[in-house]
């Protein structure tokens, strides 16, 4: 299992701020792919993703145990 | 007293304890940087921030923005503090601190630290004004959707 985390506004479109998702061996992009059928969560393609708290691209390949993190555009300062 | 120089605190901020992190012998200046809740935007009024983080990330980011000046300015020693959590107007939402031998550095490395907190750090921001609520989500507040993941020398890491 995948543990997923969301934060600011993809965490109230998905009413959870972590869910597990089976997507062991599943790319970042498969896995959105995935999210997008269960959650409606229409700012997904505008987050940057996290992998283990390093920023990641689509083709990064999941495994089980990863902690993958959507983070949209950040606004801290 | 934090035992880090990079961390996010759910509690009001004390700047003295940024400075402290940085003061030492070598250094002819400190220059620190006192990011504040600001009640107008524009004609808008804001009634109180709520800021939410990816901790244990946002720590780490903050640590690499730190890196990243001791690369451009050598010998700079830098804290950063950032608060989560709800803030009322007028409240200190972070604080940097840089020492450096000489105070060029030290403004220029300040402007810098704030400029990467806006680009890198997984933190947000959701202002709540009198007519509703919103997650600020726009990259250094312009909007930049299409970018949706830092440069290669954004994300290096160490």
């Amino acid at each position: 299992m995948i543990n997923v985390l969301f934060f600011a506004d993809l965490r109230e479109a998905a009413g959870s701020e972590k869910v597990s998702v089976e997507a062991d061996g599943l790319s970042v992009s498969e896995l959105k792919t995935k999210l997008l059928s269960s959650y409606e969560l229409n700012n997904l393609d505008h987050a940057m993703v996290a992998v283990n708290e390093e920023y990641s691209q689509d083709d990064t390949l999941l495994k089980r145990g990863d902690v993958v993190a959507f983070i949209p555009p950040v606004s801290g300062g | 007293m934090m035992d880090k120089n990079y961390w996010i605190t759910e509690t009001p901020i004390e700047p003295n304890d940024c400075i402290k992190k940085v003061a030492r012998n070598e250094a002819g200046a400190v220059n620190t940087f006192i990011g504040t809740v600001r009640e107008f935007t524009k004609d808008k009024r804001t009634l109180y921030l709520e800021y939410q983080a990816y901790v244990p990330m946002a720590e780490k980011k903050l640590a690499q923005i730190g890196e990243e000046i001791e690369q451009k300015w050598g010998d700079a020693n830098t804290a950063i503090v950032h608060r989560i959590g709800r803030l009322e107007i007028a409240d200190i939402a972070v604080v940097i601190a840089v020492s450096t031998p000489h105070r060029a550095d030290a403004f220029e490395a300040s402007r810098y630290a704030i400029e990467r907190i806006k680009e890198i750090v997984p933190i947000w921001k959701k202002e709540h004004w009198e007519d509703g609520t919103k997650w600020i989500g726009d990259q250094k507040e312009n909007k930049s959707y299409d970018k949706k993941i830092p440069s290669e020398e954004e994300m290096r890491d160490d």
